[in-house]
């Protein structure tokens, strides 16, 4: 319990700091169009808030990051561990998967507008598909480093399919599956509002390219630093906690 | 009745094993001695169904259990999850007696990694004797035990047949534990190897 608090403590005194510094650089700066201080962007903040256009916005975002989420790192796992585990598919799918890798988001995300079309199945799916590649590079891995003493153990004793599935490789894939979810978020949201800005009405993205246009960088950070705080949130509620919980047997 | 005939293994072009025949009666024990490398575990995996490809057939019961040279268990599930998750039909109660009979009650909800390695390896043990197998194979399981060890494992397995009655397929490459544990000794020499 000492060392969780120790943990938390750490967190918001590395955070803390971040606002340090900020506030160092908009005292040297002087001038609130280029760098206005934290504290003078909590006015306009409560303003979006009581109008709902944060919440709104906001939101947007989020169900756009979760469908990206979700459909990337269920294709992503589902590829890698056949490619980790089949040679033949390996060999076939390798020059796919660093051609994906290697294509820029922006082009992958003016392709899909182009060709599905502006709307939400383009952005979602340019998305999943600048986001598959890294996923399956890492489960690929963890897929390769499966035990084939313990898939012996398992075929000699006639464990089903699913349940060598769940209990034998998931279990095995699970550090990989954790390092591509930590990644997977952080790198889907910064593509989603790239999405959001070229091409959406709405979301996070959207309201950046609007005060953008305006100059206006208190609002630009407001929208920035409020998906960052959520994300942190998912971070510290969901990924870390899910992370503890099948890391449990390594630390027992 | 368990009948193995492998006429032909090779594994990237060098043949391994030629013409190796082995019958093992219900109930029989039976050592096949070898120096490492001859290809005795490669025997084992085609006798135990998880390499199937050679030349031959193998002509054996469904009920099998299979002890490692290493424990090889789910170390991210609790003792008792892994003789149950290996054993659907089986109960808590009955995988816990198991337990017990090892000398590892009160030990079912900890995990493999918080026993020593001389009870990870009698976990593996029970696992390989809660489902009262027909067939047991047995890849050298004392290699790199301290003497000690080595007997007290042993006289445990020794003791598990005696009251589960399964037929036995040992490899290893000490006379001693083949001699001791084998009704019969077979020699798996040459190259490619086959049995004399």
């Amino acid at each position: 319990m000492a060392d969780l608090q120790g943990k938390a403590a750490a967190r918001f005194v590395s955070l803390a700091s971040i606002i340090g510094l900020w506030t160092v650089a908009a005292a040297l700066t002087a001038d609130p169009n280029v760098l206005p201080t934290p504290w003078s962007l909590l006015g306009p903040l409560a303003q979006e808030i009581g109008s709902g256009e944060l919440f709104r916005h906001l939101s947007w975002t989020l169900i756009r990051v979760a469908w990206a989420f979700v459909l990337a790192m269920s294709i992503g796992v589902a590829l890698g561990y056949l490619m980790g585990t089949s040679r033949k598919l390996d060999l076939w799918l390798d020059p796919w998967l660093v051609v994906f890798l290697n294509l820029p988001a922006l082009v992958l995300i003016v392709l899909c507008y182009l060709w599905i079309g502006l709307n939400e199945t383009a952005a979602i799916v340019a998305v999943t598909l600048n986001k598959i590649p890294n996923v399956v590079i890492v489960i690929r891995e963890g897929a390769r480093a499966l035990d084939p003493e313990l898939s012996a153990m398992a075929r000699v004793y006639r464990m089903s399919r699913l349940s060598q599935l769940r209990h034998v490789v998931l279990p095995q894939l699970a550090p990989y599956i954790a390092a591509a979810a930590r990644g997977g978020v952080a790198v889907i949201w910064k593509i989603v509002l790239v999405v959001e800005f070229l091409g959406r009405s709405n979301g996070i993205g959207f309201k950046i390219h609007l005060y953008f246009q305006l100059f206006d960088v208190g609002m630009v950070l407001i929208y920035a630093l409020s998906f960052v705080t959520v994300m942190l949130l998912v971070e510290a509620a969901v990924l870390q906690p899910w992370e503890a919980r099948v890391r449990r047997w390594r630390t027992a | 009745m368990i009948r193995i005939h492998v006429r032909r293994k090779a594994l990237g072009g060098t043949e391994i094993l030629r013409d190796v025949h082995l019958e093992l009666a219900p109930g029989e024990r039976v050592a096949v001695l070898g120096p490492s490398g001859v290809g005795k575990s490669t025997l084992l995996r085609i006798v135990a169904g998880v390499d199937r490809v050679f030349n031959g057939e193998v002509e054996r019961p469904d009920n099998i259990a299979i002890v490692f040279q290493e424990p090889t268990l789910l170390r991210w599930r609790s003792v008792l999850a892994n003789l149950t998750l290996t054993h659907p039909g089986l109960s808590d109660e009955a995988a816990g007696a198991m337990l017990g009979r090892v000398g590892l009650g009160g030990k079912a909800d900890l995990y493999p990694g918080q026993l020593s390695l001389g009870q990870q390896r009698r976990v593996a043990l029970a696992r390989a004797f809660v489902g009262r197998p027909e067939l047991l194979i047995l890849d050298e399981p004392f290699v790199s035990l301290d003497p000690a060890l080595s007997e007290e494992m042993i006289a445990l397995t020794e003791s598990l047949i005696a009251e589960t009655r399964p037929s036995v397929l040992l490899v290893t490459h000490v006379l001693a534990e083949a001699q001791r544990l084998g009704d019969r000794i077979c020699r798996l020499q040459g190259s490619p190897a086959t049995l004399a």
